[in-house]
């Protein structure tokens, strides 16, 4: 039985993935608060999207992230960490300064709080998912 | 808690010798899958949840995938 014959594989996948991901983006914005951050929630994040490519197939799920989009993301990602922490170089400080750069730091404990530290994790978190899942889309691609 | 933490050692190790000595190619990445399971848990076990959550993510779910995909481009035995 090849794997494109399986019903029940790909509904209870279609159902299951926005779940995964809604898991992976709570532990990346509560990162600072709890156990896990940007680089655990990118990867729960890059397990559901190659869930999707293993289910359906590679060439289906690179429609969804093509290696242009992937490549952009990657960068976007990247390049949001550098910028914030240039901020602080801006304002006088050293490199990644969180307080000094007149962001609000919010009442410890709370969502809102950390100053740049959910920022940075959420660009952390880009570019954590859509390296594992690019990752695995050069290794299983046909040539 | 000690019992416990002895019974997922040990099971730890038979998984890491098990995974060693198998010339199943694909049973090994499954057996690696499981030890990455019960490392996890004895991260939680040694108060570290944050490694945990990494090691349960990556370890048991990405690195087994990717591995898994190697072994379909080449072959099963060595």
């Amino acid at each position: 039985m090849r794997m494109q014959e399986i019903l029940i594989l790909k509904i209870v996948v279609r159902f299951v993935i926005p779940f995964i991901q809604v898991y992976g983006f709570y532990v990346i914005t509560a990162g600072h608060l709890s156990p896990g951050g940007g680089f655990a929630g990118g990867t729960i994040v890059a397990a559901s999207m190659v869930l999707y490519a293993l289910t359906f197939d590679a060439s289906q799920g690179l429609e969804k992230l093509s290696h242009e989009r992937a490549s952009l993301f990657e960068s976007l990602g990247a390049i949001w960490y550098v910028a914030l922490g240039f901020l602080g170089i801006l304002v006088g400080g050293n490199f990644l300064t969180n307080g000094q750069i007149g962001i609000p730091l919010g009442t410890p404990g709370y969502l809102i709080s950390g100053g740049l530290i959910p920022l940075l994790s959420f660009g952390i978190g880009i570019k954590v998912a859509v390296t594992v899942v690019s990752l695995y889309y050069s290794l299983v691609e046909e040539d | 808690m000690a019992i416990l933490d002895l019974l997922l050692l040990s099971i730890l190790v038979l998984c890491a010798l098990a995974a060693v000595r198998t010339r199943d190619l694909l049973g090994a990445v499954i057996i690696y899958a499981a030890y990455s399971l019960l490392m996890a848990i004895i991260w939680l076990q040694l108060g570290s949840p944050d490694v945990a959550i990494t090691e349960a993510a990556l370890g048991a779910g990405v690195t087994t995938i990717l591995m898994i995909a190697t072994i379909s481009k080449t072959g099963r035995y060595e």
